[in-house]
């Protein structure tokens, strides 16, 4: 009987074909056993999922429908009240484009809202624990008092960045990544929450959002003008008063659009620097990369043109989810034999994600789409 | 493979885990994905360091393949943007397409190389991209019982 051990040199082995196959997110060629759990129901975050997975959002949405009837009103006076007057008048291409843009506002704003940003799956406890042990090493065994803020520090580009650990999900965060607090997960390149959407705007998520703000101020200013045209062209007509009493919507829909377009405009404008710039809100607000932090700080991340730098935000390869929310949970894990596990781990409760010793403070902004970033 | 999956039933049971090493993402290029070379010690004596560098260099070469950004990322994208993404309803992004070679590749070196060796290597996908596991196997018996396993992440309750 040969008793192996790892201290040997190499040998002949004699172990027997194994069968390699296991199972992927994309192809789940066999079921085990009938596992009944998708992965969705297990996720440890604080999302909600719709139809069996395939729609993920933050806990509160309130703010996304509010969003959504925003829109869908607006426009549907628009075309109900005004188009029919304008297409006559002027040009029916205008409810077309207007059709288009809003087909598009809406296709995109789902993009945004329903997709999984960038998060980032916790660790196994194998990974935690291996992680452990490797920082146990590198600090020396404490007391029971907390051990300094994990960090660890990497030169990307010339620049010196360091990478924190989240206590909740057990890892070293990738560089720009961030742990939001209102979903409870580690986002990769992580933009804002956005409460508007209903879901946090990270590396899967950005072009949607972007796209979802700049054809909602095209929107937005489209409506604005061909209302006042309509409610200018009917006066000359009908008169003023007349006008407001043929067509009420008129006015709310340019109360809306004028209270909107300030907003979304500024925001529009604010996101097309910060593509160009290849830096993410998160980063801005900090003033990670300003100047005024050192004289040596600069962007790692930024390719020099702006035109690169759009590209990459828009164009570039879009990632696959990490999180494989419809696939099935395993319910067998084999862990290794001690004494490599069995490192004391940080039991992840919400108090110590709260308690996070990161020394980032909540990011205050008080742009309504910003909530805080990091604990 | 049904019948060797049967037998991977009846191993893993009698399976011995002995350890798992975690290759460890290198972010020194920026946020691309790339993995670390470094070879781990408790390796040395299981498996040839040129042929572990080989694996993992080569699965570097094909994350930034999926990841390059050039002509016809940007074709895709645009293609993608101007039918509302609805084209990936029928199509696959090159990214996915990569990860899937990935996935033959990493099969294909676990039954060539690892398996052998009592080693078999997790695909990073199933560990968020974060690490490449390399689980070991202590030999146990005659049979030699080598089973796959993934411990897939999330499947702890918290």
């Amino acid at each position: 009987m040969l008793h192996l051990r790892v201290a040997e040199p190499m040998r002949e082995c004699e172990y027997s074909q194994i069968s390699t196959r296991s199972s992927t997110p994309m192809e789940t060629p066999y079921k085990k056993r009938t596992p009944k759990r998708r992965k969705w129901q297990a996720f440890p975050g604080r999302n909600k999922f719709y139809c069996n997975g395939r729609i993920m959002m933050a806990r509160q949405t309130g703010v996304f429908y509010l969003t959504l009837v925003l829109i869908l009103v607006t426009s549907g006076l628009f075309f109900a009240f005004d188009c029919p007057f304008l297409s006559l008048q002027l040009t029916p291409a205008i409810p077309v484009i207007g059709g288009v843009l809003f087909v598009f506002v809406l296709g995109t704003l789902f993009r945004t809202s329903f997709s999984d940003p960038g998060v980032l799956p916790r660790a196994t406890p194998d990974e935690a624990a291996d992680l452990e042990r490797q920082i146990d090493v590198a600090n020396g065994s404490s007391s029971g008092y907390r051990p300094p803020p994990r960090t660890r520090e990497v030169v990307i580009n010339g620049q010196t960045v360091k990478l924190k650990y989240c206590f909740t999900c057990k890892i070293f965060r990738p560089p720009r990544a961030s742990h939001c607090s209102l979903c409870d997960n580690c986002v990769e390149r992580f933009d804002h929450h956005c409460p508007w959407v209903g879901n946090c705007v990270g590396k899967r998520n950005y072009r949607f959002f972007y796209m979802f703000i700049l054809s909602l101020s095209c929107l937005t200013i489209f409506i604005f003008a061909f209302v006042i045209t309509h409610v200018i062209l009917r006066s000359h007509r009908y008169g003023f008063l007349n006008t407001l009493k043929d067509s009420p919507a008129s006015v709310l829909e340019v109360v809306v659009c004028f209270f909107s377009v300030w907003s979304i405009v500024g925001l529009s404008g604010f996101h097309t620097y910060l593509i160009s710039s290849n830096q993410t809100t998160n980063e801005d607000i900090k003033g990670s990369w300003s100047s005024k932090r050192g004289k040596g700080n600069y962007n790692p991340y930024s390719y020099g043109n702006i035109f690169t730098n759009c590209c990459a935000a828009l164009c570039g390869p879009l990632p696959p989810s990490l999180i494989d929310r419809r696939g099935f949970v395993q319910s067998d894990t084999p862990h290794p034999i001690p004494p490599t596990n069995g490192t004391t781990m940080y039991g992840s409760t919400q108090s110590q994600s709260h308690m996070m010793c990161s020394g980032e403070e909540p990011v205050q902004d008080l742009s309504c789409c910003h909530t805080p970033a990091a604990e | 493979m049904a019948t060797e999956f049967h037998n991977l039933q009846e191993l893993r049971h009698s399976a011995s885990l002995a350890n798992k090493v975690f290759l460890q993402r290198d972010y020194s290029e920026g946020t691309t994905c790339r993995f670390q070379t470094k070879f781990p010690s408790e390796l040395e004596s299981r498996i040839e360091r040129p042929l572990f560098e080989d694996t993992v260099k080569r699965l570097n070469i094909y994350y930034a393949e999926a990841e390059k950004m050039g002509g016809q990322s940007y074709l895709e994208g645009c293609l993608a943007c101007a039918t509302a993404y609805l084209i990936f309803l029928c199509m696959e992004t090159r990214y996915e397409k990569v990860l899937k070679k990935i996935g033959g590749y990493i099969q294909e070196q676990n039954e060539k190389i690892y398996a052998p060796r009592g080693l078999l290597i997790t695909d990073p996908i199933e560990r968020g991209m974060r690490v490449i596991e390399i689980s070991i196997y202590e030999d146990r018996g005659s049979s030699g019982s080598c089973s796959g396993s993934s411990s897939t992440s999330g499947s702890s309750a918290r």
